[in-house]
């Protein structure tokens, strides 16, 4: 077992699991788009981040590929941590903005403006229908293709591989296809409208993390 | 095109049909077809016992692969930080003009492709300009004008 | 050649080799460097040898095609041995007269001379070239003697002497010491301790005790090309390295990979190690030391960031070059799950060096923090363009004006570029920085690879900067958002001030771009993605904001911002811009002036390049 530190209460973790685990296991709600439990972890979209303190350096890490150390700092909620998410979101709709679930995500962190232009690609590249496919259907059909600003995620030559079980799997635990965006009018790639229907994150253990806690007692990003 | 099972069979069997050694079996392939056919992929993958998309992604992250077949003469551009401040980037705009094709396309005819790359190491010749393994160095965009007319023409 | 089974056995036939060579036998040593080869000095090779066969000389000259020379400004060249009678920009005609003049009469031919641009001195010998006079050659010196694809050459100037004392006087914590002494840090462009990582590599736990040792050989940063001139010109002193390091380590099995685009450097590498083999310093019980290990070469496919340790060893495993984030160290486990320790050329290079003369020699050469020397690529707007090797702690002024030459047609000093993509620039005022990991840092830059890319008053610092940023959103993995989207977002900001559209909040938000990528980047590429921009910014800051404000390339070089017209006083009327104009954007009449129709100008600059009285003027 490792001894370590979130957002100032002390907690214990068996080795060999990450911060994101330990704090989820706290109840500390850590945001995240890639990170799904029945999948390996990727560590891609950073929308996880943690600021990992030791002495008067820190560091931004993705909380759920970060194995828990003995003594270890964990800030889940820092002005820094804040910052660093926000911008990016801001990156993820600028260039996919008809997703429900970032829409929801950047309100809750008071994203009031996108300062980039809108370049639609539809994916987040997340990998979640790679793994999905590869890990639960052990089909393996999809994949990532080319690299760069390019990189994009595909079958072989754009044709159904042979491996599709046609499970819909893939649409499924897809978080931009799960639910666009209804709206229909986003302004500036934001649209700030579900807001107020969508039940915001609660943690079950307040830890008085941030200043930015609303009226209800609800965590703002 | 059509390519030779058994030469890609011939390939995989040389390095033991790994799988870690994907990347030097596509650089095999490659030699001898001077692209990636989509069938030989095929039996890659296939005798290898990997997803496809696995080949393809490999194929197509490395830039040293290409997916599409290559025209009869390459010219290659180097764009590395030396050439560059030697104005390279106004070599390579007199090339896609003479040649009418952007880098990594292969002109309709068949004639010609363009490429880039990111530092040949011979910088003191820099703007440097490859075709078909010559180097032509201290480019400019007028001298290259020279040297592709006299391609088009033939040598 | 046969395995030699015995410390002594290779004593014996090294002492073979020298004795039978005749250290006044006259040898001429022709650079073929894949830079010279590029000047064709193959053909100028072939035709000495023909020659010489041709004189009936063959029993009194020695001809060798060594490896890269380093002065690959002045190539072809050449150095006749013993005296080291150094010619440069060598033709095919010149050598008929080299042999009967110099070789057979001991003439020198002026002509072939260097000549130093300012003091006019002619330097008759290497030694008096002020480009080599600067330099301490100790690691690169042996490309200039040693044929690359015979083992015999090295044997000849001591190679695989340090070897024989590793194996049968040393133990394997002994020599992890003595690199520990040295100071030796990583060449490649991390500056890590050597020895901490193989002293890591030496602990940690393996299952099956499969350890690797791997040399990074992908020197992607552009402008660099140090570590192919090492490959290809002194392949076996990497070899010699990686053999003392796996026994230090405890390790196997080993690879060198080497990037896609050096077929030279894996052609020379791969004649080195099958001879190191046939003579049994390769593979098992090297020279009967009971000592196994043996290199393997993989060709990387074209891609920057394998040069990055994670996403190099996913290569090696037949993935794509997509890192992983480092809370495991590759020392720890590596390729294929296993402690894996990886160096570049250049450190593998210099660990013979250090056991040969020893760790005390060798710390006292660099300052405290960077011990040893350092071999840089010295490009761009240089005149001496080529490769040198100093001992850290020199100045970058020594650098660029005692070695380099200075600034070619007298123009003015801007700034260096080191450390590639990850670097920074280092403006005129920090020119008396030392050469050092730690002062580079702390001025915004980094040591890097040694790519040294020297930029004047006609470089853009803005396009500079947008010219890294576009190489790394096409080498990026495009894993991790900040990364991926981040240095694309940079790209757009950076190509609309260098198109005149820059806004004023730009610079702002580059900077908080930049942050972003830096901290929360899953690896190195995107971790020092945003140096170049930063640096840029810090240091030559007005000029983003003249472009921004004043819609205004001061350095002549954003096509949109700069304007293309033709004096009134040098034009002769000749016509030749009309001519080659491929927009046929010049008018005028025989033996009048000319004029540029602007709204037809696309600034390719033809007709600058053409005109021989210098008659275009860019604003």
């Amino acid at each position: 077992m490792v001894e370590l530190t979130i957002d100032g209460i002390r907690t214990i973790a068996p080795e060999g699991t990450t911060v994101l685990e330990a704090a989820m296991e706290m109840g500390i709600i850590i945001p995240t788009l890639c990170y799904h439990p029945g999948l390996s972890t990727y560590g891609a979209c950073r929308v996880c981040l943690v600021e990992v303190v030791a002495g008067k350096r820190s560091s931004l890490e993705a909380s759920c590929t970060l194995p828990v150390e003995q003594g270890q700092v964990i800030l889940t909620n820092s002005e820094k941590v804040r910052k660093a998410r926000k911008l990016v979101l801001e990156l993820l709709i600028a260039s996919c903005p008809n997703s429900k679930k970032l829409q929801d995500m950047a309100a809750n962190m008071g994203i009031n403006r996108v300062r980039f232009k809108i370049k639609d690609r539809g994916c987040i590249l997340c990998g979640l229908c790679v793994r999905y496919c590869k890990e639960q259907m052990k089909s393996g059909g999809l994949g990532f293709v080319s690299r760069g600003t390019s990189r994009s995620v595909a079958t072989a030559f754009e044709m159904t591989p042979e491996e599709c079980r046609n499970c819909g799997g893939c649409e499924w635990i897809c978080p931009v296809c799960e639910q666009t965006c209804g709206a229909g009018n986003l302004i500036d790639g934001l649209c700030g409208g579900c807001q107020n229907i969508a039940p915001v994150e609660t943690c079950l253990v307040c830890t008085g993390c941030s200043q930015s806690v609303n009226h209800q007692g609800h965590k703002v990003y | 095109m059509k390519s030779d099972r058994e030469k890609v069979v011939t390939i995989l069997n040389k390095y033991a049909r790994n799988r870690d050694s994907l990347i030097s079996i596509l650089q095999d392939v490659q030699s001898e077809y001077h692209y990636l056919p989509e069938d030989t992929l095929r039996v890659v993958a296939r005798q290898l016992d990997v997803p496809l998309i696995q080949v393809y992604g490999v194929a197509t992250f490395f830039k040293a692969f290409s997916l599409k077949p290559r025209g009869e003469h390459m010219v290659t551009v180097c764009q590395g930080t030396a050439c560059h401040v030697r104005r390279a980037p106004a070599v390579l705009d007199e090339v896609k003009r003479q040649l009418g094709i952007e880098p990594g396309e292969t002109a309709d005819d068949m004639r010609f492709t363009l490429e880039t790359v990111n530092c040949l190491g011979a910088c003191a010749l820099g703007p440097i300009v490859v075709v078909d393994g010559t180097y032509y160095g201290q480019m400019a965009p007028g001298k290259v004008k020279k040297i592709l007319k006299q391609l088009k023409k033939g040598q | 050649m046969r395995k030699l089974r015995s410390a002594v056995e290779l004593k014996q036939l090294r002492d073979g080799i020298v004795s039978g060579r005749d250290p006044n036998k006259l040898c001429i040593s022709i650079c073929g460097g894949t830079g010279c080869r590029a000047y064709r000095s193959e053909n100028v090779a072939s035709a000495f040898s023909k020659e010489i066969k041709r004189q009936g000389l063959t029993n009194k000259v020695y001809l060798k095609v060594t490896g890269c020379h380093g002065f690959c400004e002045r190539g072809p060249l050449m150095v006749l041995y013993p005296q080291k009678i150094f010619y440069q920009r060598i033709t095919l005609g010149d050598v008929p007269e080299i042999i009967a003049e110099t070789v057979m009469k001991g003439n020198i031919i002026d002509r072939l001379l260097y000549v130093d641009p300012i003091t006019e001195d002619k330097a008759r010998f290497e030694d008096e070239v002020p480009f080599y006079r600067g330099q301490q050659r100790l690691v690169f010196g042996n490309n200039g003697i040693i044929d690359p694809t015979n083992i015999e050459d090295y044997f000849a100037v001591g190679g695989y002497s340090a070897l024989p004392r590793v194996l049968f006087k040393m133990q394997p914590e002994g020599v992890i010491e003595e690199v520990r002494k040295s100071g030796l840090r990583g060449r490649g462009g991390g500056g890590f301790p050597a020895a901490r990582k193989w002293q890591s590599c030496r602990n940690a736990p393996s299952s099956n005790g499969i350890r690797y040792v791997i040399c990074n050989a992908d020197e992607g940063d552009p402008g660099a090309y140090m570590d192919r001139s090492l490959l290809e010109g002194n392949p076996h002193s990497v070899i010699e390295g990686m053999i003392i390091g796996a026994y230090a380590i405890g390790s196997h099995d080993g690879y060198v990979y080497v990037r896609h685009e050096y077929p030279l450097a894996v052609t020379n590498l791969s004649i080195a190690l099958g001879q190191a083999k046939k003579y049994g310093l390769l593979g098992e019980n090297i020279l009967g030391s009971g000592f196994d290990f043996d290199i393997k070469i993989s060709r990387g496919g074209g891609a920057f960031i394998c040069g990055e340790s994670t996403a190099l060893m996913a290569s090696l495993e037949g993935k794509i070059g997509e890192p992983r984030p480092k809370h495991i160290h590759t020392a720890i486990s590596g390729l294929n799950g296993k402690p894996s320790n990886l160096n570049n050329v250049e450190t593998w290079a210099n660990v013979p060096l250090i056991i040969n003369r020893g760790a005390g020699w060798y710390s006292k050469i660099g300052t405290e923090g960077s011990k040893g020397t350092k071999i840089f690529s010295l490009v761009g707007k240089i005149n001496n363009t080529g490769l040198v090797e100093v001992p850290m702690g020199i100045t970058l002024r020594k650098i660029v004006y005692d070695i380099g030459g200075g600034i070619p047609k007298g123009r003015r000093f801007k700034a260096v570029q080191t450390g590639g993509p990850s670097g920074g620039c280092i403006p005129e005022s920090l020119l008396d920085l030392p050469v050092d990991f730690d002062r580079l840092t702390e001025a915004g830059s980094m040591m890097g690879s040694g790519g040294m890319i020297v930029m004047d008053e006609d470089t853009c610092m803005v396009d500079v900067a947008r010219y890294f940023i576009k190489f790394l959103t096409e080498e990026s993995c495009g894993k991790c958002t900040p990364c991926r989207l981040g240095l694309d977002r940079m790209l757009d900001i950076l190509t609309d001030i260098t198109e005149g559209k820059g806004k004023e909040d730009d610079i702002g938000l580059l900077e908080e771009l930049g942050s972003l990528i830096k901290e929360a980047s899953l690896c190195a590429l995107g971790g020092t993605a945003p140096n170049p921009v930063l640096s840029t910014l810090r240091y030559f800051r007005d000029e983003y904001e003249t472009h921004i404000k004043e819609k205004k390339c001061p350095a002549g070089v954003c096509k949109a911002l700069i304007t293309f017209t033709i004096d009134g006083v040098k034009c002769t009327g000749c016509g030749v811009c009309a001519r080659e104009c491929p927009q046929t954007a010049i008018s005028g009449e025989k033996k009048k002036l000319h004029k540029i129709a602007q709204e037809k100008c696309i600034k390719c600059g033809l007709c600058r390049d053409n005109c021989k009285f210098e008659a275009v003027i860019v604003s």
